[in-house]
């Protein structure tokens, strides 16, 4: 798994070739299915409430930038996204730092308890999140955590490690060991080999993990639910839901906020597609 | 720690006694490396180990504890109760509703999904001109936070809104209903909306199962006489077994844990009447909102002895041998 992914796709060697009608007709029909509800309401955030309320399936007549324009500039989505951002770089910067030194020593160190603590690690795979959300309040309770950024960033970090792990581990196994011991006779300390060779080696399942993290925290709900009551502390998700429940009467606002909310989401998975599906084939290929 | 380094011990002792000073030299350096890489090792591992512990074990350790007591949160808890907030959820039909609601979601998505996004898969597995515009545009539902789509849909499905105009105009005009307020509606509408974001994911996961069958094998059962389907039937949908599987792994404990879109979708009291609660959403509803901390965290050891209990029982029956390299990585 770890070498085949390092490997750039094998594509290019074979022609591409047309598919049939009935390919295309099928790829259409799904991706359609899949990508007109967004389009719709990235559209309805262009009409206006009445328009809507007259016609639930109309097109914009006339063009209304008003509601894009009220959301940025008279709600909180900026405060939102800056918390989210804030809160997703630092889970997946921590993620990856913590989840790469342990990873070097379960793939580089041999040393008696190796593999129970790397079951003890997978162990977390099967322990789900949900589950734990009461419990943990109240933890991040006594701690005085609760209406910070760590309230949010130190569960995630701790429930990320598991997968962060896995992924790491064979990708650091698989280096030669020839080019540790080239790297030891040129004087570097195993330490130095971790930083000069091993990590940017595995550059290619450091930003697999990273972006799965990052959209993982960019995405996520439950956790902000319950941790950040304070108002100027809010994400992006938590924000969707308060302007929907706040301002029912304004579908066009709610569709404008809510497909505001979606673009950075949208942006940055386009940018990194490859490497989601490729974190996800990874975890296939075995 | 015991029996090998007790044999290690004296042999290592053995030889360095007899040797000369050069070689005494050259063991205490050794030794200096050992304690060093033990030093490494402690100080590279322990801060991934204990913010795991603190914030994985620990809270379910005590959800385990609280939930023994009579506890409105406020000080430590006191009031001992045993096993009594667990024989009173099992009692409240609305949390069995909730039960019931996470099987139709845990079956309902493998069963609608899997069938749709193998023959997909299936049908898609060829290079073709625009195949990976058609993989991103797959997976945007995917991608978008459950709180979107959540809120995308619950507009969409309004009375008269936009779903029920296009039904309307389609001539389906009879079969439109309540869909989010209807009790025997909701829950039906909700595993819809699910299915449209989470069959990308199937497709996507599938599609990349299928790129790893060699294409020699299908070549030669071609060769041999074999029909496009008995080929998938006999050759490819066997070798994709391992890819399957995985999916439903996932998707199950996902399904049983399953929040974020439930609870921004579906009205509170159709919720608190048990048609669209799941086990979280109970959880949460009264644990954390009603202040039932004991009772709340009653329901989050069922929930998390289920999902254990069900990942377990799938691991040892369905991804015996899958599971080392896919899930947990190559042990060695």
């Amino acid at each position: 798994m770890a070498v085949n992914s390092v490997l750039p796709p094998s594509t290019g060697r074979r022609q591409v070739s047309w598919g049939t009608p009935l390919t295309y007709a099928l790829a259409l029909a799904i991706a359609a299915v899949s990508i007109a509800p967004v389009i719709y309401v990235v559209i309805g955030g262009f009409r206006t409430t009445p328009q809507i309320v007259a016609d639930p399936a109309g097109l914009p007549d006339p063009f209304v930038w008003d509601n894009y324009a009220r959301v940025l500039t008279q709600s909180n989505f900026w405060q939102q996204a800056f918390n989210s951002a804030v809160i997703a770089l630092g889970t997946t910067l921590a993620v990856v730092v913590l989840g790469l030194a342990a990873a070097f020593v379960l793939a580089r160190y041999r040393f008696r308890g190796r593999e129970g603590l790397y079951t003890f690690f997978t162990l977390g795979l099967l322990f789900p999140a949900g589950a734990a959300i009461l419990p943990l309040y109240l933890m991040l309770r006594d701690l005085n955590l609760i209406n910070s950024y760590y309230a949010v960033i130190l569960p995630q970090v701790a429930f990320s490690l598991p997968l962060t792990i896995v992924i790491l581990r064979p990708f650091l196994s698989a280096i030669p060991r020839e080019l540790e011991d080239a790297a030891a006779i040129d004087g570097a300390s195993r330490l130095g080999f971790l930083w000069r060779v091993a990590m940017p080696l595995s550059r290619p399942a450091l930003v697999t993990v990273g972006v799965l993290a990052f959209v993982a925290s960019w995405n996520s709900f439950l956790l902000p639910l319950l941790v950040l009551s304070d108002v100027n502390l809010h994400t992006l998700p938590l924000g969707v839901q308060n302007f929907s429940s706040q301002y029912t009467t304004d579908t066009a606002g709610v569709l404008a906020f809510t497909s505001l909310a979606m673009l950075p989401a949208l942006l940055f998975f386009t940018l990194a597609e490859k490497q989601i599906v490729g974190g996800l084939q990874g975890a296939v290929k075995g | 720690m015991t029996s090998a380094n007790q044999i290690r011990m004296p042999a290592g002792g053995a030889s360095a006694s007899p040797a000369g000073p050069h070689r005494a030299g050259r063991d205490s350096a050794r030794r200096a490396d050992n304690r060093r890489k033990w030093y490494e090792i402690i100080g590279l591992t322990t801060p991934a180990v204990l913010i795991y512990v603190m914030f994985v074990l620990v809270p379910m350790g005590f959800a385990v504890y609280y939930s023994l007591f009579r506890w409105r949160g406020v000080g430590p808890p006191t009031e001992f109760v045993g096993l009594r907030n667990y024989t009173l959820a099992f009692q409240d039909p609305i949390f069995l509703d909730a039960l019931r609601n996470n099987a139709i979601i845990v079956f309902g998505s493998l069963l609608i999904q899997g069938p749709i996004a193998l023959g997909v898969a299936l049908l898609l597995n060829r290079r073709f001109r625009g195949r990976a515009v058609f993989r991103l545009l797959v997976f945007v539902p995917y991608v978008l936070a459950e709180v979107t789509v959540g809120i995308m849909w619950k507009l969409l499905l309004t009375g008269d809104g936009t779903v029920d105009a296009l039904m309307r105009s389609l001539g389906m005009g009879g079969l439109v209903q309540a869909w989010l307020a209807d009790l025997d509606v909701v829950i039906w509408t909700l595993l819809a909306i699910l299915t449209w974001k989470y069959v990308g994911f199937a497709i996507i996961l599938l599609l990349a199962g299928l790129s790893n069958v060699p294409d020699e094998l299908t070549e030669a059962a071609a060769i041999d006489g074999a029909s496009w389907w008995q080929i998938q039937r006999h050759v490819t949908i066997p070798l994709l077994g391992p890819t399957i599987r995985i999916w439903m792994f996932l998707s199950m404990i996902g399904s049983l844990q399953i929040f974020d879109m439930i609870w921004v979708t579906s009205v509170p009291a159709v919720r608190s009447l048990g048609a669209s609660a799941t086990m979280a959403t109970y959880m949460v509803d009264n644990g954390f909102f009603a202040r039932l901390w004991g009772y709340g965290n009653a329901v989050a050891v069922i929930l998390f002895v289920i999902s254990f209990v069900a990942a377990l029982l799938f691991q040892r029956f369905l991804l015996r041998r899958d599971i080392e390299g896919a899930i947990t990585g190559r042990a060695k």
